[in-house]
């Protein structure tokens, strides 16, 4: 079963790391998105620009109404994600539980939605 | 019993005592009660039901009343009538006389009730109830901790890694299997308990630790359970008071918990064993641990707790006196390995092997990943391998092996700490 992995982190730490800790961060990322393919889970996963470069659109009356910003104004945003394949929710649990974000943020787990083939 | 009788008050403190009070029974008591009212219907939900609801009588009828002499009695007696009322109105297929058998056999508490401290602890034929081989291996820690000790679902959720409906299904379903298979309570025949009790000690090992987190593999890992199955371990130690195995496997839990401290530095940094200070362990603990060892070797059984507690024994030796003990440490690692060959013990018996005749010699003991794919998602396993590796001097496949046991990390500081250890290697 497939399930996104959306890892919520307050985007104000990066900035406030030092180098060294920036670097040792990407690095946990990295060894996590290796063990995730090396387990043959991965599928899929990206880092997001921080949500001072979001843009949100919604049609309003008919009309179109575009808004700089993240839909949501939280302490915490969305950082980025992991599309991951296994075999049921546990298994996707203990990987959230591994992912470097569970630690300095949340990791919200979702399956998708199959659509019958 | 202490004269907790108290005259009617003003109702914000005796709301307060009531709480108090309910919660000093629920600690201690809690499981004696659910025990007492399963044993007879075998429905430990129904039990815990009745319980809960006698629970809130208790908060609105405690303060206006006045808290009774006997809190437990009256507990079990309000509890026994909601149990028998709500047998009664589900209209289960229960024979009238099936029936009346129950409400008899709940009666025995109204007699109780005279007589104070006379509540026959059943917890531990509880415990043999949760830790039966027809109930799933992986629910029984859960189990015992939600009847014993009251917990609910959403916090064993979370040490277990599940989702809180999940365990609740999952607790749910080990209840219904309990009642509709008939099994027994009682505390299993002298010839039939060594194998039956080693179910119950790993079900409380499983609840203290869910696996071993550091690479030297001479540490437990910590789970906020730890005290809850402390208190376990304990309790079985004196309901089953010269039984060697259980008195090994408090030692062990003394030994780790002993160490708490000492393994995170006061940044929150990760601390491995060998750089530990022996003068932040508690000592008092590990002496409690000590004696409860010996106390298990004059029993004359040997079996798989009291040598993890003696390996654990080995280590604070080897760390306060300096005297290295690896001879011995393998010797009780094969002993080990020959009655439990996980692969867990293999990593660690590598590991000693390691320190007493190489890095290579090391490495050739240590359990194959392609031999047994659990192994591949194990952290532990990869850590000790890039440990190895690098002491050998092939240091782009511990580089390999250290990057996969960071991705398999969930403790950010033990991870940072195989990042150290990786980061170490850079240039050579």
């Amino acid at each position: 079963m497939q399930y996104l992995l959306m890892t919520y982190v307050n985007e104000n730490g990066w900035s406030k790391m030092t180098p060294a800790e920036q670097q040792q961060g990407a690095a946990a990322y990295m060894a996590y998105g290796e063990a995730l393919k090396k387990a043959g889970a991965l599928v899929g996963s990206n880092r997001l620009q921080p949500t001072s470069t979001a843009t949100t659109v919604r049609i309003a009356n008919s009309k179109s109404q575009v808004l700089d910003g993240p839909y949501v104004d939280s302490k915490e945003q969305l950082g980025g994600y992991f599309l991951i394949d296994v075999k049921d929710l546990d298994a996707a649990i203990s990987w959230a539980a591994r992912c470097p974000a569970a630690g300095h943020g949340v990791v919200e787990v979702r399956p998708i939605w199959s659509m019958p083939a | 019993m202490i004269g907790l009788q108290s005259n009617p008050m003003n109702s914000r403190e005796g709301d307060e005592q009531a709480r108090n009070l309910a919660e000093a029974v629920a600690r201690c008591c809690y499981g004696k009660l659910v025990a007492f009212l399963a044993a007879r219907t075998h429905d430990v939900a129904a039990a815990e039901d009745a319980l809960s609801e006698a629970f809130a009588s208790a908060l609105a009828d405690w303060p206006r009343k006045g808290c009774p002499a006997n809190p437990e009695a009256w507990l079990l007696t309000v509890a026994r009538r909601k149990m028998i009322d709500a047998f009664r109105g589900q209209r289960r297929e229960i024979a009238g006389e099936e029936l009346q058998e129950i409400a008899d056999g709940l009666g025995a508490a109204a007699l109780a009730a005279e007589i104070p401290n006379q509540i026959p602890d059943q917890r531990l034929a509880l415990m043999f109830v949760c830790a039966h081989p027809a109930i799933d291996a992986g629910i029984r820690a859960p189990l015992i901790l939600q009847v014993i000790l009251g917990l609910d679902a959403k916090a064993i959720a979370s040490a277990f890694l599940l989702s809180p409906a999940a365990m609740g299904k999952r607790l749910g379903r080990a209840k219904e299997k309990i009642r509709e298979a008939g099994i027994p309570f009682r505390v299993p025949e002298p010839e039939e308990l060594p194998s039956r009790l080693d179910a119950v000690l790993d079900a409380v090992y499983a609840a203290f630790a869910e696996g071993w987190s550091d690479p030297g593999g001479t540490d437990v890992a910590r789970r906020d359970l730890t005290e809850e199955a402390m208190f376990l371990a304990r309790l079985v130690t004196e309901l089953l008071p010269q039984e060697p195995e259980a008195l090994g496997l408090l030692a062990l839990m003394l030994h780790a918990e002993a160490r708490r401290r000492a393994r995170r530095r006061e940044d929150g940094e990760y601390v491995p064993l060998a750089e530990q200070d022996p003068a932040v362990w508690n000592s008092q603990m590990i002496d409690e641990a000590e004696t409860l060892l010996l106390r298990a070797s004059a029993l004359g059984t040997l079996g798989r707790y009291q040598l993890e507690a003696a390996l654990q024994s080995a280590h604070v030796d080897r760390c306060r006196t300096g005297r290295a003990n690896w001879a011995e440490v393998v010797r009780l690692y094969d002993a080990l390995f020959a009655l439990a060959g996980s692969p867990v013990v293999a990593i660690n018996r590598a590991l000693a092997i390691a320190e007493l005749h190489g890095a290579s010699a090391g490495l050739d003991a240590m359990p194959e990943a392609a031999a047994d794919p659990r192994l591949a998602e194990y952290q532990p396993y990869w850590a000790a391998r890039a440990e190895l590796l690098a002491k050998a001097g092939t240091y782009g496949e511990a580089r390999r092996a250290y990057e996969i046991a960071i991705g398999l990390e969930r403790d950010p500081a033990v991870r940072r700490f195989l990042q150290m250890r990786q980061s170490a290697l850079d240039g050579r």
